[in-house]
C-alpha cells in the first residue's frame, strides 16, 4: 500500500496535466524516493491511482534505467562507462571497485550498503574516470582513492 | 510598449541597488567555482575553508562569491582572488593547504603565491596586462603590428617586461559598430579600459600617458557599449586556454553567481526579453534569428529561425516550447555546465522563443543524472516567477508564459525529440516516425518547438547584439560559436567555445595544449555515438556542421574526444556500437538487431576471430541500419564503425590478418595471450 504522503505527492503531479497519464514516470520516482525502489505491488498501486493498467505502468518503469524494479542498497553507485571514462581507465576502476565491494555490476553488497550500476554518461568527462554515489560526483578516480570515498557512505 | 521598458528599467534599478548593497566593490573578493565538476574536485571544502579564514581574520572587507564553472576542468577547483586595483589572480587545484597559503600571503599580505597560479608557469603576475584583440577584423589592422610596436615602445621607455605583460587575445566582440579592419582594440587590466587604436601616435600615447603616467587616455576610449567578451577577458584573459576562445554562449559562465537573478539582471540579463516584448513583433524576432544564421546546437544543425517560423505558422491556439536538456552523448557536458553556470540565459532564450511561436507553456526536459543543474534551474524558475519574468502578463506586456521541469530517468534515446515528447507524455520514451514533425503535431498533438540548451543560450545575444553581428562570427552558413567539451588524451580538458569554422588544430593544440603525455595524436572523435573519428591527418579540418559531415563525422552536440597512439580504433568502434546497442529502444528491427550483429562481429575481430568477410559485412550492415532505422539514433549508430573502416582500415586488417592489435589495447590479442581458437 502506498502511504498517504506518496498518494498526495502523486496527486499533486497529476494536477499539472489535463490527463493523469503524464504523471506516470514522476509517480514511479515518487515511490522510489520514499522506498528506494519500486516493487510489483507499488506498480499496481500507481496504476490504480493513474487509472492505467499495471502493464502500462510496468512498460514505463522498465524503460528507464534509473527506475529500480529491484531492491537496491542504501547507496547507489553509478559508475560511468562512457567513452571518455573508457579510454581513461574505466575497466581498471570497475574491476577494483568490484573487488573491494565483492560484487559485480548490477549487484548489491550483502550488508545492503551499496548497489553498483553502470551509467551511460555522467557528463563529467573532463574528470574521467568518474562515478556518482547518490547525488555526489567523484572524478579523477584511481583505485587508491576508492577506500576513502566509500568510507563516507555508511 | 513603454510599459514593458518601464517595468524592466525598474527591475534593473532594483537589481543594481541590491548588488551595490551587497557591497563587493572595493572589497577583496575570493571567487570559488561551484558546479558538479568543481565540487567533485573539492570546491565545497575550499569554500568552507575560506569562510573560516575570513571569520578568523575578523575583516569585513573580504567577500567570497560562488560562480559556475569556467571550463578549465582539469585544473579544478579554481579560485580567483580579486584585490581592488590589482589584476585578478587564478589559482588551480586548490586544497586546504593552498587555501591557507593563498589567504595569508595573497589576500592578507597582498603578495600572490606565484607557484600556485593557474597556467602562469610559476611567474608572479605583472602590474599591468595589455591584451590586444587578435580577432580577424582587428587583426587586419595589424599590418601595422600594434602589439609589436607597443612592446618596442615599452622597451624604449624603460618599462620592465615583468611589469607589463602583452597578450594577443581572441576577438572581444567589439567589431559590430566599427569599420572593418582599420582599428585594433586593446584591453588594459586592471583598469579595465578598452582603447581603439588606429595609428602609431595612439600607441605612443597609451605607453606615455597610461602605462607611465597612470592616467586614462580619454580620446582613445571606445565609445561603444561594453563588448560581450569584456568581463570574461577582464577575469580570465591572461590564461592562454581562455584568451584564444570566443565566449558567447558561455558569456556568463564562471563570472556571475548562477543563483542570483539580480546579478544576472546587471549583466544585461532579460534585456533581450524586454526588447522583444516591448517591440511586440513576432515576425521581427523570427527574422532576426533567421538572419543570425543560428543553427540548432543539439547536433542536427537545423536553422533555428526556420524552426520557429514553422512553429509560429502552425495552426491552433495551443502550442508548446521545449528545452532539450537531456544531454546524453558520451563525452559531452556543455549543457550541464551552462545550466549550472548560467541558467537564466537559457530560460530567457526560451521565453523569447515562446513569444516568437506563440506558446504559453513550456517544458525543460533534463536528465536525472544532473542533480545540481536541476537545482539551479528550479531556483532560477522560482526567482523569475517572483519578479514577474515568468507567469501571467510578463513585464506588463500582456504575454503570459510559464514552464515546468520534467526529469528524465536514464534513457539516452529520450534526447531524440519524438522520444522526448513521448517521455513527457508519460509513455515509454520511444521515437516516432516523422512526419508529422513536432512543429506540426508534437506534445499532446499540438505544435511544439524543441531547441537545445546551447541554442537558447545564444538567443538573447542575437537580440541584443543583432543578427548581423552574430552572423559575422562563424562561417557563411553557420553563425556564432560552438562549445565543445574537449576530453580524452589532451593536456587541457575542458570547455572550449570557438567560432564556427575554427580548425580542429586550433582547438586541440592551440587551446587544448596538444596530446597529453607527449604521445602522438591518432584521432579526434566528434559527435558522440552518432559521429565519427577523424584521423590525425585531418587536423586542419574546420569545425562546422557541413564540413564535419563531409569528412565522415558530424559536429553533434559538442563532444570532442582526443585519442592517442594507445587507443585502438577497432576497440573504440566496438565501444560506440555497444553503447548504441545498449541504448537502442528496441522499437525498430534494423537498429535493435543490426546493432547487436555489428557488436558481435566487432567482438570477433577484437578477439582475433574475425575474417576479411566480416569487414564487408560491417559495411553492408552499417549502411542498411543507416537507411532503414526509424530515428536519428539508429540512423547514426553505425557512423563510428563506418568512419573507422574508412580511415583506419589497416587497423582492422591487422586484427583480422595478423591477429594483432597495433595499439596493444585488445587484451585477447596481447602478446603472450593464448592464441584465439576458431569455433
Amino acid at each position: 500500500m502506498l502511504s498517504e504522503e506518496e498518494r498526495k505527492e502523486i496527486e499533486a503531479e497529476c494536477a499539472l496535466y489535463e490527463h493523469r497519464r503524464p504523471a506516470t514516470s514522476e509517480a514511479l520516482k515518487i515511490v522510489q524516493r520514499h522506498r528506494g525502489w519500486v516493487s510489483d505491488e507499488a506498480v499496481k498501486d500507481v496504476a490504480e491511482i493513474l487509472g492505467a493498467s499495471a502493464d502500462e505502468v510496468e512498460s514505463v518503469a522498465t524503460f528507464y534505467t534509473l527506475i529500480f524494479r529491484q531492491k537496491v542498497g542504501r547507496h547507489v553507485i553509478l559508475i560511468c562507462d562512457s567513452v571518455s571514462c573508457y579510454i581513461m581507465g574505466y575497466e581498471t576502476l570497475k574491476e577494483h571497485l568490484g573487488r573491494v565491494l565483492g560484487i559485480e555490476l548490477g549487484q548489491t553488497t550483502s550488508d545492503g550498503r551499496f548497489t553498483l550500476l553502470p551509467n551511460a554518461c555522467l557528463g563529467v568527462c573532463e574528470q574521467a574516470p568518474a562515478m556518482m554515489i547518490d547525488e555526489d560526483v567523484h572524478g579523477h578516480l584511481t583505485p587508491e582513492k576508492i577506500p576513502d570515498i566509500l568510507s563516507r557512505y555508511a | 510598449m513603454p510599459v514593458v521598458m518601464d517595468a524592466y528599467q525598474k527591475l534593473l534599478e532594483q537589481a543594481r541597488q541590491a548588488v551595490a548593497e551587497k557591497g563587493e566593490s572595493g572589497k577583496a573578493v575570493i571567487q570559488v567555482g561551484s558546479a558538479t565538476c568543481e565540487n567533485a574536485a573539492g570546491a565545497r571544502e575550499v569554500l568552507q575553508e575560506f569562510r573560516k579564514h575570513i571569520a578568523a581574520s575578523g575583516r569585513s572587507d573580504i567577500a567570497v562569491r560562488q560562480t559556475g564553472c569556467t571550463g578549465r576542468c582539469s585544473r579544478e577547483p579554481i579560485v580567483n582572488v580579486m584585490l581592488p586595483g590589482r589584476l585578478p589572480v587564478k589559482y588551480d587545484r586548490v586544497d586546504r593547504d593552498a587555501v591557507h597559503e593563498i589567504f595569508t600571503k595573497h589576500v592578507m599580505g597582498g603578495e600572490p603565491v606565484a607557484e600556485r597560479i593557474l597556467d602562469a608557469h610559476r611567474h608572479a603576475p605583472p602590474r599591468i596586462e595589455a591584451m590586444f584583440c587578435a580577432g580577424i577584423r582587428c587583426g587586419r589592422a595589424q599590418h601595422l603590428d600594434f602589439a609589436g610596436l607597443f612592446r618596442q615602445l615599452l622597451a624604449e621607455a624603460g618599462v620592465q617586461g615583468e611589469a607589463v605583460n602583452v597578450i594577443e587575445a581572441n576577438c572581444f566582440g567589439l567589431c559590430r559598430t566599427q569599420e572593418m579592419g582599420n582599428a585594433t582594440h586593446l584591453l588594459l587590466r586592471p583598469s579595465n579600459v578598452i582603447y581603439r587604436i588606429t595609428c602609431e601616435a595612439d600607441v605612443r600615447d597609451i605607453v606615455n600617458v597610461h602605462i607611465k603616467g597612470g592616467k586614462v587616455v580619454e580620446r582613445l576610449l571606445t565609445t561603444e557599449n561594453a563588448p560581450i567578451g569584456k568581463r570574461f577577458f577582464q577575469l580570465y584573459g591572461d590564461v592562454p586556454f581562455f584568451n584564444r576562445q570566443s565566449r558567447i554562449a558561455l558569456r556568463n559562465s564562471g563570472i556571475i553567481d548562477p543563483e542570483s537573478i539580480l546579478e544576472y539582471l546587471t549583466y544585461s540579463g532579460f534585456e533581450a526579453m524586454a526588447m522583444v516584448l516591448d517591440r511586440n513583433d513576432r515576425q521581427w524576432v523570427i527574422d532576426e534569428v533567421t538572419r543570425s544564421k543560428l543553427r540548432g546546437r543539439g547536433g542536427a544543425g537545423y536553422p533555428t529561425g526556420s524552426k520557429w517560423k514553422l512553429g509560429a505558422n502552425a495552426a491552433g491556439p495551443v502550442k508548446y516550447i521545449i528545452c532539450n536538456a537531456d544531454e546524453g552523448d558520451p563525452g559531452a557536458y556543455m549543457d550541464r555546465s551552462m545550466l549550472e553556470g548560467d541558467p537564466f540565459s537559457v530560460l530567457e532564450g526560451m521565453v523569447i522563443g515562446a513569444f516568437a511561436i506563440g506558446a504559453s507553456r513550456g517544458f525543460l526536459y533534463i536528465r536525472a543524472e544532473y542533480p545540481m543543474a536541476i537545482k539551479r534551474i528550479e531556483l532560477a524558475i522560482t526567482q523569475m516567477r517572483k519578479y514577474g519574468l515568468l507567469g501571467e502578463n510578463i513585464l506588463g506586456s500582456g504575454f503570459s508564459f510559464d514552464l515546468e521541469i520534467r526529469l528524465g530517468a536514464g534513457a539516452f534515446v529520450c534526447g531524440e525529440e519524438t522520444a522526448l515528447i513521448n517521455s513527457i507524455e508519460g509513455n515509454r520514451g520511444q521515437p516516432e516516425i516523422r512526419p508529422p514533425y513536432p512543429t506540426d503535431a508534437g506534445l499532446w498533438g499540438k505544435p511544439t518547438v524543441i531547441n537545445n540548451v546551447e541554442t537558447f543560450a545564444n538567443v538573447p545575444v542575437v537580440i541584443i547584439y543583432g543578427a548581423e553581428w552574430f552572423s559575422s562570427i562563424g562561417t557563411e552558413k553557420s553563425g556564432g560559436t560552438k562549445v565543445f567539451s574537449l576530453t580524452g588524451k589532451v593536456a587541457h580538458t575542458g570547455l572550449v567555445e570557438v567560432p564556427m569554422g575554427t580548425t580542429l588544430r586550433e582547438v586541440v593544440f592551440g587551446i587544448g595544449g596538444g596530446v597529453s603525455g607527449g604521445k602522438a595524436l591518432k584521432a579526434v572523435q566528434t559527435g558522440g555515438p552518432a559521429g565519427g573519428v577523424l584521423p590525425a591527418e585531418w587536423i586542419d579540418t574546420i569545425v562546422d556542421f557541413d564540413t564535419l559531415m563531409k569528412a565522415g563525422s558530424i559536429m553533434g552536440s559538442g563532444g570532442m574526444i582526443v585519442m592517442d597512439e594507445d587507443d585502438c580504433m577497432v576497440d573504440i568502434a566496438r565501444f560506440y556500437m555497444t553503447f548504441s546497442q545498449d541504448e537502442s529502444c528496441g522499437k525498430c528491427t534494423p537498429c535493435r538487431e543490426g546493432c547487436t550483429r555489428m557488436v558481435e562481429i566487432l567482438d570477433r575481430i577484437t578477439t582475433g576471430l574475425g575474417t576479411m568477410e566480416d569487414l564487408g559485412k560491417l559495411e553492408r550492415l552499417g549502411k542498411m541500419i543507416k537507411k532503414a532505422s526509424l530515428c536519428g539514433l539508429g540512423r547514426a549508430a553505425p557512423n563510428p564503425v563506418l568512419s573507422t573502416l574508412l580511415h583506419f582500415r589497416k587497423e582492422y586488417e591487422a586484427h583480422v590478418l595478423e591477429k594483432r592489435c597495433p595499439s596493444n589495447r585488445c587484451k585477447a590479442l596481447a602478446k603472450g595471450a593464448a592464441a584465439p581458437a576458431a569455433h
